[in-house]
C-alpha cells in the first residue's frame, strides 16, 4: 500500500482548517444580521455594518468560503484516495488555495464597502469574478488531471458528483457574471430585465443544486461508507439519481420567479421539473442512509456518523420541502416570507453544514496524522448544540413564514387587507428572537469545533511513532 | 415566440422527461454477468470502498413515476411546451383579472356607496373609516407613517399645514392624480458661505426661531427678495398652487435646522406624491381622502 506521504495532504490540511475558520466568520456575520433584524441600531449607523452590506457577506462567507473550502478539502482528499494517486500538479493545487482565499478576503473587503453587482449569491464585482473563474479553471485542471492519471479503472461515484459540480459551477459562474465594466469597481449585467432575472435564478438555483448539493453528495458518497465501514447501498440507485439530478436541476430556476414578468411557460417548466427533482434528490438520501442498514448501532457511539446521517435527514426534508414550495399555489403563500429563509437554512445548516462538519472531523486527524480528534465528547456536544440550534431556527422561520403569508392575504368583509406589512413584522419579532437563539447555538457549536480542531492539530493526542 | 423556439423548448422538455424515464428503465433491468442483489459490484476503491448492486427501492420508483406522470399531465393542461397554451388556457394575467373581477363584484358596491357621501361627513362615518384605515395602512403608511405623522420629506397629514391644499377636493385631487411639483431648485448652489448664512438666518427668522442674529437676518432679506419670493411669496407664506411650502409656520417638510435648510438651499429638494387613480380607483380614493381629511379635522 502507498504511504501517506505519496499524497498531497498539505492542500487538504489548508482547506480543512480554513473551512473551520471561515465557518466561524460566516456564521458570526449571520448571527449579527439576525440580531440587526431585531435591533436595527446594531449597525451603529456605520455604512459598512448595515444589513444590506453584511447580508451578502454572510451568504458569500458561508456558501463560498465555508462550503467552498469544505468542498476543496474533501474533493482533493477523496480524488487522491479513490484514484490511488497524488494530486495532479501541487503548484496549481496551492494556487487554488491561495487564489480562493484571496477571493474570500476581497469579498470581505468589497462587500462592506458597498461594491456589488446586485446579483444574489453573485454580488462580487467583475475583477473578483475573473479571479474566481481563473481559480475555478485551475481547480478543474487539478481535479480532472488527477482523475486522468488514476491507478484504478473505474471512477468512484463521489468523483462523478465532484466532476459535475466543478464543470457546472464554471458554466454558471461565467454565464451569469457576464457583465460590462464601467470602472474598476462597477459593472452592469450583460442581460436586461426579465432575461437578467431568469439568468440570475438559473444561476441561483443551480448554485444550490451543484455547489451546495452535487458537491456535498460527493462528500457523502465517500465519508458515509468509510465511517460506517459498509458498502454503498446501491450502485444502480447512484447511477439513476446522479443523471436525473444533474439533468433536472438545470430547469428548476424559474420557480424563483412565479407570478412575475417571466412568461408562464418558463414558470411552469420550472415548477414541473422542480417536482420531478424530488425522487432524484431522495435517491441520494436513501443511498446514504441505507448504507447504514445493518449497522444502526454505530449511530449511538459515533458522533461523526451522527453528523453525516442527520445531515442526510435534513437533506431529505429540504428536498421534499423545495418541490412543494415550487408548486404555484404553495409558492403564492410562501414566496417573500421567512418560510423561504427557513427552507434555505434547513438545507444550509442541516445538510451542507452538518455534512461538512462531519467530513472535517473525519479529515483533520487523517491529514494531520493523528489517531483521532482531541475530544470525541466535544464532537458529541457540537452535534447536539448544532442540531438543536437548527431545529429552533427552522421551526421558528416556518411558523413566522406561514404566519406572514396568511397575514398578508387576510381580507376583511369590506375587501380591504386585514393587516399592514408593519403588523406582520411586529408579529414576527418573537420568531426572530428564536431564530437568533438557534443561530447563536449553531455558531457556538462551530466554536467548539474550532477549539477541538486546534487542540487536535497541536497534537494533544498525537501519535508517538510516525506512520 | 417564434415557431423555432417553441419547437426547441418543446423538444428538449419532452426529451428530458423521456430520458429520465429511459434511465430508470435501463437501470432496473438486469444485465448478464452483473452482480446479484445483495452482492457487491466487484469494484473496490481506497482499500475498502465498495458498492452493493441492490435494486431501486420500489416505493421510490413509484414516486419517480408519479412525478413524471404529473409533469406530463400538467404540461397538457397548462402552458409549458413552447407556445402551446395548454388545455385550460390558463394565464397569470387571466387569473389576476378573474380575482379582481370577483373582488369588484363583492366589494365595489360598498365603496360606491361611500363615494356618494360628502367627504366631511364620510370622515365621521365609523364603518367607512375602519375600511379607510386599512387602505391607508397598506397604501399610504409606508411614506406618511401608520399614524399619518409623516417623516422627513413626507408631509405630516395630521396638522393643518398643507402644501397643495387641505380642502376635501384638493386632498382628493392629490391622491387621485398625484403631485409632481417643480420641486425646490438648488437656488443657492455655489453661494458664498457668508451670504448663505444670512439667507438661512432670514428664512429661520420668518418662523421666529430662537438664536438668530438680527443683523444677519436683515441682510438675508434682500437675498430672499431676489431669489425666493417668486414661489414662497414676499411674506414667505408659500403658494399652494405651486406646492411651495409656507416658511412662516415652523412646520418643516425636510427640517428647519441651520444645516438642513442649507442643504435644501444648496442641493434642492424634490418630492413626488404618486397617483392612485389606476391603483385604487376613484371610489377608494374618495374614501381615503375622507380619512386624510379626518386626520386633521376631528
Amino acid at each position: 500500500m502507498e504511504t501517506q506521504t505519496s499524497y498531497n495532504y498539505k492542500v487538504v490540511q489548508q482547506f480543512s482548517v480554513m473551512t473551520v475558520i471561515w465557518g466561524v466568520v460566516g456564521m458570526l456575520v449571520g448571527v449579527i444580521i439576525a440580531a440587526q433584524l431585531i435591533w436595527p441600531a446594531l449597525n451603529f449607523d456605520i455604512p459598512w455594518l448595515t444589513y444590506s452590506r453584511l447580508r451578502p457577506l454572510h451568504t458569500n462567507a458561508v456558501i463560498f468560503a465555508f462550503g467552498g473550502s469544505a468542498l476543496f478539502a474533501s474533493s482533493y482528499y477523496i480524488v487522491q484516495r479513490t484514484c490511488q494517486v497524488r494530486l495532479f500538479c501541487d503548484k496549481l493545487a496551492a494556487f487554488t488555495f491561495w487564489g480562493w482565499n484571496l477571493v474570500i478576503v476581497l469579498a470581505a473587503i468589497t462587500l462592506p464597502l458597498g461594491f456589488t453587482s446586485g446579483k444574489e449569491y453573485a454580488e462580487l464585482e467583475w475583477p473578483i469574478d475573473i479571479l474566481i473563474a481563473v481559480v475555478w479553471v485551475a481547480y478543474a485542471v487539478v481535479f480532472f488531471g488527477t482523475l486522468m492519471k488514476r491507478q484504478v479503472k473505474h471512477i468512484y461515484v463521489a468523483n462523478w458528483f465532484f466532476g459535475a459540480f466543478i464543470i457546472t459551477v464554471a458554466v454558471l459562474h461565467i454565464v451569469n457574471s457576464a457583465e460590462l465594466p464601467i470602472s474598476l469597481t462597477k459593472s452592469y449585467s450583460a442581460y436586461a430585465g426579465t432575461i437578467d432575472a431568469m439568468v440570475q435564478w438559473w444561476y441561483g438555483h443551480n448554485a444550490v443544486g451543484f455547489f451546495l448539493t452535487a458537491g456535498f453528495l460527493g462528500m457523502m458518497y465517500y465519508f458515509i461508507p468509510k465511517q460506517v465501514g459498509r458498502p454503498i447501498y446501491s450502485y444502480r440507485l447512484s447511477v439513476v439519481h446522479f443523471w436525473t439530478l444533474i439533468a433536472l436541476y438545470m430547469w428548476a430556476g424559474p420557480h424563483h420567479l412565479h407570478y412575475t414578468a417571466l412568461p408562464e411557460w418558463g414558470q411552469n417548466l420550472g415548477m414541473v421539473f422542480s417536482l420531478m427533482l424530488l425522487a432524484p434528490s431522495w435517491g441520494g438520501m436513501i443511498n446514504g442512509i441505507m448504507t447504514l442498514s445493518g449497522a444502526w448501532h454505530k449511530l449511538r457511539s459515533d458522533p461523526i456518523l451522527k453528523f453525516l446521517i442527520v445531515s442526510l435527514s435534513f437533506y431529505g426534508m429540504s428536498t421534499f420541502e423545495g418541490p412543494m414550495m415550487s408548486i404555484k399555489t404553495v409558492n403564492a403563500l410562501s414566496h417573500y416570507t421567512d418560510w423561504t429563509i427557513g427552507h434555505v437554512h434547513s438545507g444550509a445548516l442541516g445538510w451542507v453544514g452538518l455534512i461538512s462538519m462531519g467530513c472535517i472531523y473525519f479529515l483533520i486527524p487523517k491529514v494531520f496524522n493523528r489517531d483521532q480528534m482531541y475530544s470525541t465528547k466535544l464532537i458529541e456536544l457540537h452535534f447536539w448544540v448544532a442540531t438543536l440550534g437548527i431545529v429552533i431556527y427552522i421551526a421558528s422561520m416556518w411558523i413566522a413564514g406561514v404566519m406572514q403569508g396568511l397575514m398578508w392575504r387576510a381580507v376583511n368583509d369590506d375587501g380591504t387587507l386585514t393587516y399592514s406589512f408593519v403588523q406582520s413584522l411586529k408579529e414576527t419579532y418573537p420568531y426572530y428572537m428564536a431564530r437568533l437563539l438557534g443561530g447563536v447555538m449553531y455558531l457556538g457549536g462551530m466554536l467548539i469545533m474550532a477549539y477541538n480542531v486546534l487542540m487536535t492539530i497541536q497534537g494533544k493526542t498525537a501519535k508517538t511513532a510516525a506512520a | 415566440m417564434s415557431q423555432f423556439w417553441s419547437l426547441y423548448i418543446t423538444i428538449i422538455t419532452i426529451a428530458v422527461i423521456a430520458a429520465c424515464y429511459w434511465i430508470i428503465r435501463w437501470t432496473t433491468k438486469n444485465r448478464p454477468n452483473e452482480a446479484a442483489e445483495g452482492d457487491v459490484t466487484g469494484h473496490t476503491w481506497d482499500d475498502d470502498l465498495q458498492e452493493y448492486n441492490n435494486p431501486l427501492p420500489r416505493w421510490w420508483l413509484w414516486l419517480f413515476y408519479l412525478t413524471i406522470v404529473y409533469a406530463i399531465v400538467y404540461l397538457i393542461f397548462y402552458p409549458g411546451l413552447g407556445s402551446f397554451e395548454g388545455k385550460f388556457r390558463w394565464t397569470q394575467t387571466g387569473q389576476y383579472q378573474e380575482e379582481m373581477a370577483a373582488a369588484d363584484r363583492d366589494y365595489a358596491p360598498l365603496f360606491a356607496a361611500f363615494a356618494k357621501q360628502e367627504i366631511p361627513s364620510l370622515a365621521k362615518d365609523a364603518k367607512a373609516m375602519r375600511a379607510a384605515q386599512n387602505l391607508f395602512l397598506n397604501n399610504c403608511a409606508t411614506c406618511h407613517g401608520s399614524d399619518g405623522g409623516g417623516a422627513p420629506g413626507f408631509p405630516n397629514l395630521t396638522d393643518n399645514d398643507w402644501i397643495f391644499g387641505g380642502e376635501p377636493a384638493a386632498i382628493q385631487q392629490t391622491i387621485l392624480n398625484g403631485r409632481n411639483s417643480i420641486g425646490m431648485p438648488a437656488m443657492a448652489m455655489g453661494m458664498p458661505e457668508p451670504q448663505l448664512n444670512q439667507l438661512v438666518d432670514y428664512v429661520r427668522s420668518l418662523s421666529n426661531q430662537p438664536n438668530i442674529n438680527a443683523d444677519s437676518a436683515g441682510a438675508g432679506k434682500a437675498l430672499f427678495a431676489s431669489m425666493c419670493v417668486s414661489c414662497h411669496g414676499a411674506d414667505g407664506k408659500g403658494n399652494v398652487a405651486m406646492g411651495a411650502p409656507n416658511l412662516t409656520d415652523n412646520i418643516w417638510l425636510y427640517g428647519g435646522s441651520v444645516e438642513t435648510i442649507k442643504q435644501t438651499l444648496t442641493k434642492g429638494r424634490k418630492g413626488v406624491m404618486p397617483a392612485h387613480r389606476d391603483l385604487l380607483g376613484e371610489d377608494k380614493v374618495h374614501l381615503l381622502a375622507a380619512y386624510v381629511y379626518g386626520l386633521s379635522n376631528k
